[in-house]
C-alpha cells in the first residue's frame, strides 16, 4: 500500500444513459504527477468517464475519488450526504479540463478568457489576476495573441488559451477530452508540446487522445479501453508497443 | 494608348492585356430602362398623394400645427414613452426569470412558468388591460399576510394603490413578459451546451455561469427581436387610452372628444409615434454591435459613422472597376 492517497481513484465506476451502458465498471488509478492516455474507438466511453472526473455526469454506481475525496458526495460515518451546487463547483475549481472544441468564450479576449475565473470564482485581486494571465499566455506562447477574440485566433491557438484558462485557477489536476482532434495537423504540434512541458512540470494528467506518439513519449499509464470497460493498462511501451488483448492491437492497427 | 473612349470587344483579353490596361478603358455599366420608368411612375403617383393631402382643407394643418406641441399632448408623449421603458424593463426581468424556470427540471417551477406564458399570451391584450383597469371590482383590498391566517402585515384600498398608469403598467409589462420570455429562451437555447460545461469546469455555479457566459452570448440572438418588441410596446401603449392612462393616445382622444378634430389629432399622434420609434431604433443597431463583440460582425461600423467617413467603401468601388466591365 502507497501512503499518499491517489489523485483518480475508480472502482467499478458505472455510467448508463436511459438504456445504453455506457461504463460498465471502470477500475483505474492515476498517482499525483502521473500522465494517463486514454485511448479507445469512438463511443467506448472515454469522454464520459472523464467528465464523471469532474463531475459533469453523475456516476450510478462505484466509487470514484479524486484526491480522497468522493466524487459528489461527503462521506459522514457510513452516509453519503450529496454535495450542494456550491460544493461541487468549488471542487471543481482544482480540477482543469480542456474539450475537443475549445469552448472558449467567445465574447472575451484571449486575455480575459484566463482572468476571468480566477477573478469572478476564487476572488482574486483583478491586477494581480491580469498579470498571471499574461503570464500563463506567454507560457502557451500567445503573449502577443492577448487582446484577440477567439474567432480571432487558430484552433491551435484557441486550444493552448484554453489549456492556459484552465491553470489560471491553479488546479491539482488537469483533464483533456481529444484536444487536438479538431486542429488541422500542422497545428497539432504547438498544443501536444504545451502538454509535454505541463507534464514535465509534474501536473496530475488525464489525457484522452488517439495520439499514440504523444502517449508513448509522455504518459506514464497508458489505458486502452473498449464498450465501457477498461481491457488493457500498463505501461504504454508494454500496452501500446506489444499488448496482451486481441482488441488493443486491432485497434492500435487501425490508428498507426 | 489606346483611345480611352473605345468600348471594350466581348472576351478580348489578348487587347486587354497587351494593348490597354484596364483601367484606362470607361465602364459602361447596364441601363436598366424598366428601372427608370417604375422609379418616375412611383414618384409621380407620390407626389401627387402629398399634393392632395397637403390641400386638402378638411386635413386643417393650421390644426396639427397648433396641436403638434400643446402642453397636453407633451404630457401625454411624456407618459407614453416611461410607459414603454417601464413596461420592457418589467417584461426584460420577468421575461429572464419565466425563461430560466422554463428550463427547470423543477416541476413546480416549470409548470408554473409554462402556465404564465400559457394565460399571458393566450388572452388579448385588450383584455387584459381592461382586466387591470377594474382590478379593483374584483378584489376590494390588497393585503400582504399569511395566506388562510388573520395575520396582515399590510392592507391598501385596490384603487388607490392600481391607479390608471399602474394598471397599464401591470397590463402591457406582464403581457410582454410573456412574449420575452419566449424569445430569452430561444437565446439561451442557442448558446451551445459546451459553454456552460467549460464554466462549470472553471468552478463557476450556474447562476453565474447563466449570467457572465450564456446571457452575453444569448443576446445575441435576444435584441434584434427584443427591438422589435419595443416598438411594438411603443404603439401598443395607445391600447391603455380604454382605460385612460393619460398617455398620448388617451390625451389625443381627450381633445378630439372636444373639438371634433378627429383627422388631424390622429396625425398628430402618427408624427409623434413615428418620430419615436424611428429615435428606437438607434439604441437597438448600437446594442446589436454591442453583444456582437467576438463574432465576424464585430468589425462593422455603425451606419452613422458610414455615412461620415463614407468615402472608403466608394473607393473600393472605384479600385475595382477593371472587375465590373461588361463585354
Ligand atoms: N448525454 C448523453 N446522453 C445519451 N447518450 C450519451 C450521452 N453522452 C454520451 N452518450 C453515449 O455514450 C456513449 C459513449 O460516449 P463517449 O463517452 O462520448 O465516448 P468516447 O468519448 O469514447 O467516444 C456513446 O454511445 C454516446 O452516444
Ligand atoms: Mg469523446
Amino acid at each position: 500500500m502507497t501512503v499518499t492517497t491517489p489523485m483518480v481513484h475508480a472502482e467499478g465506476v458505472r455510467k448508463h444513459f436511459g438504456r445504453l451502458d455506457v461504463l460498465k465498471g471502470i477500475d483505474l488509478t492515476v498517482e499525483r504527477g502521473q500522465v494517463c492516455c486514454l485511448l479507445g474507438p469512438s463511443g467506448s466511453g472515454k469522454s464520459t468517464f472523464l467528465r464523471c472526473i469532474n463531475h459533469l455526469e453523475k456516476v450510478d454506481a462505484g466509487r470514484l475519488t479524486v484526491d480522497g475525496d468522493l466524487v459528489g458526495y461527503r462521506q459522514q460515518g457510513s452516509k453519503l450526504h450529496e454535495l450542494r451546487e456550491r460544493e461541487v463547483a468549488r471542487r471543481r475549481r482544482d480540477i482543469g479540463m480542456v474539450f475537443q472544441r475549445f469552448n472558449l468564450f467567445p465574447h472575451m479576449t484571449a486575455l480575459q478568457n484566463v482572468m476571468d475565473a480566477p477573478v469572478k470564482v476564487a476572488g482574486a485581486d483583478s491586477a494581480q489576476a491580469r498579470l498571471d494571465a499574461e503570464r500563463l499566455l506567454d507560457r502557451v506562447g500567445l503573449a502577443d495573441r492577448a487582446g484577440h477574440y477567439p474567432a480571432q485566433l487558430s484552433g491551435g491557438q484557441q486550444q493552448r488559451v484554453a489549456i492556459a484558462r484552465a491553470l489560471a485557477m491553479k488546479p491539482k489536476l488537469m483533464l483533456f477530452d481529444e484536444p487536438t482532434s479538431a486542429l488541422d495537423p500542422e497545428l497539432v504540434g504547438d498544443v501536444l508540446q504545451v502538454m509535454r512541458q505541463l507534464a514535465a512540470d509534474g501536473m496530475t494528467m488525464v489525457v484522452v487522445t488517439h495520439e499514440i506518439a504523444f502517449a508513448r513519449e509522455v504518459a506514464d499509464t497508458a489505458v486502452f479501453m473498449d464498450e465501457g470497460v477498461v481491457v488493457e493498462s500498463g505501461p504504454p511501451r508494454q500496452v501500446l508497443a506489444d499488448p496482451e488483448q486481441e482488441r488493443t492491437r486491432t485497434f492500435l492497427s487501425k490508428v498507426l | 494608348m489606346a483611345a480611352s473612349t473605345a468600348p471594350v470587344p466581348a472576351g478580348t483579353d489578348a487587347v486587354r492585356s497587351d494593348e490597354a490596361p484596364p483601367q484606362d478603358l470607361l465602364v459602361v455599366p447596364v441601363r436598366h430602362w424598366g428601372r427608370w420608368i417604375a422609379a418616375v411612375a412611383a414618384v409621380t403617383a407620390l407626389t401627387g398623394l402629398i399634393g392632395s393631402l397637403a390641400n386638402n382643407a378638411n386635413l386643417h394643418w393650421d390644426i396639427v400645427g397648433h396641436y403638434l406641441f400643446a402642453g397636453l399632448i407633451f404630457d401625454g408623449l411624456v407618459t407614453t414613452l416611461w410607459l414603454t421603458a417601464a413596461a420592457m424593463v418589467l417584461a426584460l426581468g420577468l421575461g429572464t426569470l419565466i425563461a430560466v424556470m422554463r428550463r427547470s427540471t423543477n416541476p413546480v417551477l416549470y409548470s408554473l412558468a409554462t402556465a404564465f406564458v400559457w394565460v399571458f399570451r393566450g388572452t388579448p391584450l385588450l383584455v387584459q388591460i381592461i382586466f387591470w383597469g377594474y382590478a379593483g371590482a374584483l378584489y376590494k383590498y390588497v393585503m400582504i399576510g399569511v395566506p388562510f391566517t388573520h395575520i396582515t402585515f399590510l392592507q391598501a384600498d385596490t384603487n388607490s394603490l392600481l391607479t390608471p398608469a399602474v394598471a397599464a403598467l401591470l397590463a402591457l409589462g406582464l403581457n410582454e413578459a410573456a412574449y420575452a420570455s419566449e424569445i430569452i429562451r430561444a437565446g439561451i437555447q442557442s448558446v451551445d451546451e459546451g459553454q456552460t460545461e467549460a464554466a462549470y469546469s472553471l468552478g463557476m455555479r450556474p447562476a453565474l455561469t447563466m449570467r457572465r457566459i450564456v446571457l452575453p452570448q444569448a443576446m445575441r440572438v435576444i435584441v434584434p427581436p427584443m427591438g422589435n418588441e419595443s416598438i411594438n410596446m411603443l404603439k401598443m401603449t395607445a391600447l391603455v387610452s380604454v382605460i385612460s392612462a393619460h398617455d398620448l393616445m388617451s390625451n389625443i382622444q381627450d381633445v378630439y372628444a372636444q373639438n371634433y378634430q378627429v383627422i388631424p389629432l390622429l396625425v398628430v399622434a402618427s408624427i409623434w409615434y413615428l418620430i419615436l420609434v424611428t429615435l428606437l431604433s438607434f439604441p437597438q443597431s448600437w446594442l446589436e454591435r454591442r453583444y456582437g463583440r467576438g463574432t465576424a460582425q464585430s468589425g462593422r461600423t455603425s451606419p452613422l459613422r458610414r455615412l461620415l467617413t463614407g468615402s472608403a467603401s466608394r473607393l473600393r468601388v472605384l479600385g475595382s472597376g477593371p472587375n465590373h466591365q461588361k463585354g
